[in-house]
C-alpha cells in the first residue's frame, strides 16, 4: 500500500495565492470597466500595456533568477491593473512600459520575489514615473465616453498612447486639472476653497463620487472602488483595519482644519472623493506583502497613511499625497510589527514587558 | 455559579473546517469480531513508555497487566483480551517519525477470560479520593481525547490547589469524528457515573459538559441525564476549531486562561474527555481496566464508514475489514483527527489508547499543494488561538534561528493546525514549529551536557590544585619542622640544657594546622568531584544498559527461532520421538529466553533507578 503521509494538519482551507490576487483583480474590475469606458479606448491600451510589461518583467526575471514561473500566481497581473489605475488615461506607451518593468524588476524581484518586497511594486513605479516624468503623470484628460460621438476611435488611441498625436485636437482643449490639483494651485494663489473649486471649474461633489470627471483611471470612481472594497472585506480577503484607519487618518485631520478655517481647507468629503483616497486606502495600503500583520499594527499603519496623506495634499509639493504616504510607511512596516506583537495566551501584558 | 460564566466572546482565532461528520453521526457504536493477533505497544501516553511484565511465550488473560509504569506521569498496559504473548517486536505505530515502537504480540485465543481478583466496588462513593486515583491509574486510564495524560495525575491535584470546576469535554471539534459524540448519545448513564465519581475524588461540588452545537442527538441525550443531577450542567458551543483544545475550552467555559507553562489547575479547573468518564466509570465500578475503545472509522477512502469499538492492539487493517476495506482511490491514512491526526506510514499499526479515529482519505479530501513564498496576509496572525505569529516563527525556524525562536513563544504553540489550515500559500507551519522544538530542546541536551562537562573540569583542576597545594604544605611543613629540629639540635648542642627555642615549637603546630585545612578540603573537593563524575558517568549508563537489554532480547529471539525452525523440521520429517524430544527444547529455550528477557527487564530498570539517582545528584551538585 502506498500511503501519502505529511505533517498534520491534512485538510486546507483551500485558499490560494492565486486565488487571493484573483479575488482583487475582480474587486477591482468594476472601477476598471468604468474607467475604460468614461476614458475609451486609451485607457484599454494603458492598461493592457502595463498588464502586458509587468507580466513580461515577472517571465524575464524568474528566467534571470533561474527559478520557475510565477506568472501563475497572477501577482503580476495585478500589480500591472493596479499601476495603469494610478496613471493618466492618455499616458503615452512608454510611461507604461517603463512603469511595468519598474514595479517588477526593481519594486518586486530584485528583493526576492512575491513576498520579499518592501514596497509595493505599483506604488513604488507611480512614485517613480512621477518623479521622473511630472509632466506625462500630471496631463489629465477629461472624460470621453467610449461608443459616444466625439469619442476617440480605436485607431486614434493607438495614435494618441503611442505616437502622443492627438490629430486636429489641440492638448489644451481635453485636459483640465482634477479637483485636488485645481485646489492645490488656485489656492497657492490666494483664492479661497469656494473661489478655486466654484465657477468655471464647476466641482460637484455627486459627479466627483460617481467618477464622471477627469484624473488618473482607478481615481475617478469612488463609488466603485468602495463597492469593490466592501466586497473584500466581505470576503476576508483584508480586514477593515487598514481602510478605515487610514480614511480616518486623512479626515480627521481635514475635519479639524476645515472647521478652523474653511476658506483656506476644503471639506473633509472633498479629500475622501478626490484623489486616490479610496482606491490607497482598500487596495494599494491593504497590499499584504507591504503590510502589518498585526491588528494593532495595520491599525497604526493605515492611521498613519491617512495622516501622511493629508499633510502632503495640504502642504506638500505634490497636489496628491496617497501614493507617497504610503511607500513611506512601507518602510515603518518591520517596526510597527515589531512593537504590536500581540500578547500571548495565557501571559499579562506585564509579563510580556519583562520578556 | 461563581467561575462557571457563559462567555460572548469565545477564544482568539479559530476556524471552521469543514465538518464532514454526516459521514458517520447516525453510525451507532458497534463492535467487531475478536482479531486473531494484536499487536500492543508498550507506550500508550505521554510519559515514560512501560516495562514488559510478562516474557515470550507466557499466556496472559484479559486485563492482566502486560507493561509495568515506569513513574507518576505513566500508567500500565493491559492484556486486551486472552492469549499468549508470542513476541516483542519493534512494530509500526502511529508516531509522525514513522519509527517503529515496542509492541507485544498477543496470539488471542478466543476465549477473552478475564484476570481473576478484578472487582469493582458498588458504591464508588464510599471510597476514598485516593482510593479512586489509585483505582484509575492501576486501570491505565489516561486521556481518551487523544492526548493520552494519565488521568490519575488530573485526579490528584497538588495539596494547595483548590479544584473549583470539572470541565467534561464533549466538544469533540475536530472534523470527521463522531466516536464522542455517539458516546454520549448511547451511553450518557456512563457518563454522568464517571462525571460523580470523578467529582468525588476531586472533592468538587460542580462539573459542566461542553458541547458543540453540531451534535443535537449529544446535547439532548446529555441534557435529559443531567436532569436530576443538581451539580452538572451541559453548556452548548458554537462550532470552532479548536475549541477541543484543553486551554480554549476552559476560557470559553470560565473566561479565563491557563497560564503560560501552567495547568488548568492553575485557575481551578480539572479537565476531562468524555470518554475518560466512561473509562473512570468501568474502572472504579466494575473494576475494569482500559482494554477497548471507539474509533471513528471515516473519510471517502473507506468503503463503510462507521463508529467501532475495538481491542486496543488492532491493527488498522483489521479494523478496516470490519468496515468493508479501502476504496482504490485511498491515497492517506491518518490516525486521529484530520488537524491534529498523524498520518500512517503503514497499515499494520495498532489503535491505542489515544486513537480517537482512522481516517482514510481520497486526494481531494486532503491536501497536497507545493509550499510558496510568505505573501503576509496575516491569516495565521488572525487565526491562531495563542496569538502567536505564525508567520515570523516559521521564518525564523526554517533559517534556524533557534534563539529568536523561543523568545517567540514557540513552546506556547499547541500545533492545532489552524495556521497551516488557512494558509494560502501551503506553508506547512505546523511542521516548522514541532522541528524548532525539537532543534531547541536538542540544543539543551547538548548544552546540558556540555555545561556538565565544564563542571567536571573545574572540579578537576581545583583538585588538583588542592593536591598540589596540600603536597606543598605537607612539604614546607616537614621542611620547617626538620630546620626546627636542626635548630633546636643545634642549640641544644651549643647549650646543653637550655630552654628549647620557642619558634621551633611553634612553627610546627601552626604548618600541621594549614596542613589539616587543606586536606580537609582536597577531601571535600574530592568528594565532590566523585559525585559529579557518578553524575556525569551515570548518564551513559542507562544507555549501555538499554544496550544490552536489547542485544538480550535480540539473543532470546533468536533461540527462539531456533528452537522454532527445529519444530519445523521435525514436524516435516514426521518424526514422532523428536518432535517430543523438540518441545523440552523449546521449553528450556523458552525459559532461556524469558529469563535473559526477565535479567533485561531488571537491568534496564537498575539502569533507570541509575540515572535518577544520578539526576538527583547531579541536581546536588550542581547547587
Amino acid at each position: 500500500m502506498n500511503l501519502m503521509t505529511s505533517s498534520s494538519p491534512h485538510v486546507h482551507g483551500g485558499d490560494s495565492v492565486d486565488k487571493v490576487m484573483m479575488t482583487v483583480i475582480y474587486a477591482l474590475a468594476p472601477a476598471t470597466f468604468l474607467s475604460i469606458f468614461l476614458f475609451g479606448w486609451p485607457a484599454l491600451l494603458v492598461i493592457l500595456l502595463t498588464v502586458g510589461s509587468c507580466v513580461a518583467t515577472e517571465r524575464w526575471t524568474n528566467h534571470l533568477r533561474k527559478r520557475p514561473s510565477t506568472i501563475g500566481d497572477n501577482s503580476a497581473i495585478l500589480t500591472g491593473l493596479l499601476l495603469a489605475l494610478t496613471l493618466p488615461p492618455h499616458s503615452p506607451w512608454w510611461i507604461c512600459v517603463v512603469g511595468g518593468v519598474f514595479a517588477i524588476g526593481v519594486g518586486k524581484s530584485i528583493y526576492g520575489g512575491l513576498g520579499f518586497n518592501m514596497f509595493n511594486p505599483a506604488l513604488i513605479a507611480r512614485v517613480f514615473l512621477l518623479i521622473s516624468f511630472p509632466v506625462e503623470l500630471t496631463t489629465w484628460p477629461e472624460i470621453s465616453p467610449i461608443f459616444q460621438e466625439g469619442s476617440f476611435s480605436l485607431a486614434q488611441s493607438f495614435s494618441i498612447i503611442f505616437a502622443g498625436d492627438y490629430g486636429a485636437i489641440s492638448l489644451d482643449a481635453i485636459t483640465a486639472a482634477t479637483p485636488l490639483g485645481q485646489y492645490k494651485v488656485e489656492t497657492g494663489m490666494g483664492k479661497t476653497v469656494a473661489e478655486a473649486l466654484g465657477g468655471d471649474y464647476g466641482y460637484s461633489i455627486f459627479h466627483t463620487f460617481a467618477g464622471d470627471i477627469g484624473g488618473s483611471l482607478g481615481e475617478t470612481s469612488a463609488l466603485f472602488l468602495l463597492a469593490g472594497g466592501v466586497w473584500m472585506i466581505q470576503r476576508g480577503l483584508i480586514t477593515w483595519h487598514i481602510p478605515i484607519s487610514m480614511i480616518l487618518g486623512t479626515l480627521i485631520p481635514a475635519t479639524l482644519m476645515w472647521l478652523i478655517n474653511g476658506d483656506l481647507y476644503p471639506d473633509p468629503v472633498f479629500h475622501l472623493i478626490t484623489g486616490g483616497l479610496i482606491l490607497g486606502a482598500f487596495f494599494m495600503a491593504t497590499d499584504m506583502v507591504t503590510s502589518p500583520v498585526t491588528t494593532k499594527g495595520m491599525l497604526i499603519f493605515g492611521a498613519s497613511c491617512g495622516i501622511l496623506t493629508y499633510v502632503i495634499r495640504t502642504w506638500g509639493g505634490y497636489p496628491e499625497g496617497v501614493s507617497f504616504a504610503i511607500v513611506i510607511m512601507n518602510t515603518a512596516v518591520p517596526l510597527i510589527d515589531q512593537y504590536t506583537k500581540p500578547v500571548v495566551y495565557g501571559k499579562s501584558k506585564k509579563e510580556k514587558a519583562n520578556a | 455559579m461563581g467561575i462557571l460564566q457563559q462567555v460572548i466572546r469565545a477564544f482568539h482565532g479559530g476556524v471552521h473546517p469543514d465538518e464532514n461528520k454526516d459521514l458517520t453521526a447516525a453510525c451507532g457504536i458497534e463492535s467487531m469480531p475478536m482479531p486473531a493477533k494484536l499487536y500492543v505497544p508498550l507506550h500508550q501516553h505521554i510519559g515514560r513508555p512501560c516495562d514488559p511484565a510478562v516474557g515470550i511465550g507466557d499466556k496472559v488473560l484479559k486485563g492482566q497487566i502486560i507493561g509495568k509504569p515506569d513513574g507518576f506521569i505513566s500508567a500500565p498496559v493491559h492484556a486486551p483480551t486472552s492469549g499468549t504473548i508470542t513476541d516483542f517486536v519493534e512494530h509500526p505505530v502511529g508516531h509522525p517519525s514513522g519509527l517503529p515502537m515496542l509492541c507485544a504480540v498477543l496470539e488471542t485465543d478466543g476465549e477473552d477470560t478475564q484476570i481473576e481478583g478484578l472487582k469493582g466496588v458498588e458504591d464508588p462513593f464510599s471510597l476514598e479520593p485516593a482510593q479512586i486515583r489509585d483505582a484509575v491509574r492501576e486501570a491505565g486510564i489516561v486521556g481518551l481525547g487523544g492526548a493520552t495524560f494519565p488521568s490519575h495525575v488530573k485526579l490528584s491535584p497538588p495539596g494547595e490547589k483548590v479544584v473549583e470546576l470539572l470541565v467534561l469535554n464533549g466538544v469533540e471539534c475536530e472534523p470527521y469524528l463522531t466516536c464522542d459524540a455517539r458516546l454520549m448519545e448511547e451511553r450518557t448513564e456512563q457518563i454522568v457515573q464517571g462525571i460523580q465519581i470523578m467529582l468525588h475524588a476531586l472533592q468538587t461540588k460542580q462539573a459542566v459538559i461542553g458541547i458543540e452545537d453540531n451534535k443535537p442527538a449529544a446535547i439532548a441525550a446529555m441534557k435529559r441525564a443531567v436532569d436530576g443531577e443538581k451539580n452538572i450542567t451541559v453548556q452548548v458551543l458554537p462550532v470552532m476549531y479548536p475549541q477541543g483544545s484543553e486551554k480554549q475550552l476552559i476560557e470559553v467555559l470560565t473566561g479565563r486562561q491557563v497560564p503560560s507553562g501552567g495547568l488548568p489547575i492553575d485557575v481551578g479547573v480539572v479537565c476531562h474527555n468524555v470518554a475518560t468518564a466512561i473509562a473512570i466509570k468501568e474502572a472504579v465500578v466494575n473494576g475494569q481496566p482500559l482494554t477497548k475503545r471507539v474509533v471513528t472509522v471515516t473519510g471517502r477512502g473507506v468503503v463503510r464508514p462507521a463508529n467501532v469499538e475495538c481491542l486496543l492492539g488492532t491493527t488498522v487493517e483489521d479494523l478496516l475489514q470490519q468496515c468493508g476495506g479501502t476504496k482504490p482511490s485511498m491515497t492517506k491514512l491518518v490516525m486521529g483527527g484530520p488537524m491534529m491526526g498523524v498520518a500512517l506510514h503503514s497499515p499494520k499499526a495498532p489503535v491505542v489508547k489515544g486513537t480517537s479515529g482512522l481516517l482514510v482519505l481520497e486526494k481531494q479530501e486532503t491536501t497536497d499543494s507545493p509550499e510558496g513564498p510568505c505573501i503576509r496576509c496575516a491569516k495565521c496572525v488572525h487565526v491562531c488561538p495563542m496569538s502567536l505569529m505564525p508567520n515570523e516563527m516559521a521564518w525564523l525556524s526554517k533559517n534556524e534561528q533557534m534563539d529568536a525562536l523561543a523568545e517567540h513563544d514557540l513552546f506556547d504553540c499547541i500545533e492545532c493546525g489552524t495556521c497551516s489550515y488557512v494558509c494560502p500559500s501551503s506553508i506547512p507551519l505546523v511542521h516548522y514549529f514541532r522541528y524548532g522544538k525539537f532543534a531547541i530542546e536538542g540544543k539543551k541536551r547538548a548544552k546540558h551536557r556540555s555545561d556538565l562537562a565544564k563542571v567536571r573540569t573545574e572540579v578537576k583542576e581545583k583538585r588538583v590544585a588542592k593536591e598540589k597545594a596540600e603536597r606543598e604544605a605537607k612539604k614546607a611543613a616537614m621542611k620547617a619542622k626538620r630546620e626546627a629540629a636542626a635548630k633546636a639540635k643545634a642549640e641544644a648542642a651549643a647549650k646543653e640544657g637550655a630552654a628549647p627555642a620557642d619558634a621551633a615549637t611553634e612553627a610546627p603546630a601552626g604548618d600541621d594546622k594549614a596542613a589539616k585545612i587543606a586536606k580537609a578540603k582536597a577531601a571535600a573537593a574530592a568528594a565532590r568531584a566523585a559525585k559529579a563524575k557518578k553524575a556525569g558517568g551515570a548518564e551513559d549508563a542507562p544507555a549501555d544498559d538499554d544496550k544490552a537489554a536489547k542485544i538480550a532480547k535480540a539473543k532470546a529471539a533468536a533461540a527462539k527461532a531456533r528452537e522454532a525452525k527445529k519444530a519445523r523440521e521435525a514436524a516435516a520429517a514426521g518424526e514422532t520421538a523428536p518432535a517430543e524430544e523438540a518441545p523440552a527444547d523449546s521449553v528450556a529455550d523458552e525459559k532461556a529466553a524469558k529469563i535473559a528477557k526477565a535479567r533485561a527487564a531488571a537491568a534496564k530498570a537498575k539502569a533507570a533507578k541509575a540515572a535518577r539517582e544520578a539526576k538527583k545528584a547531579q541536581e546536588d551538585a550542581g547547587e
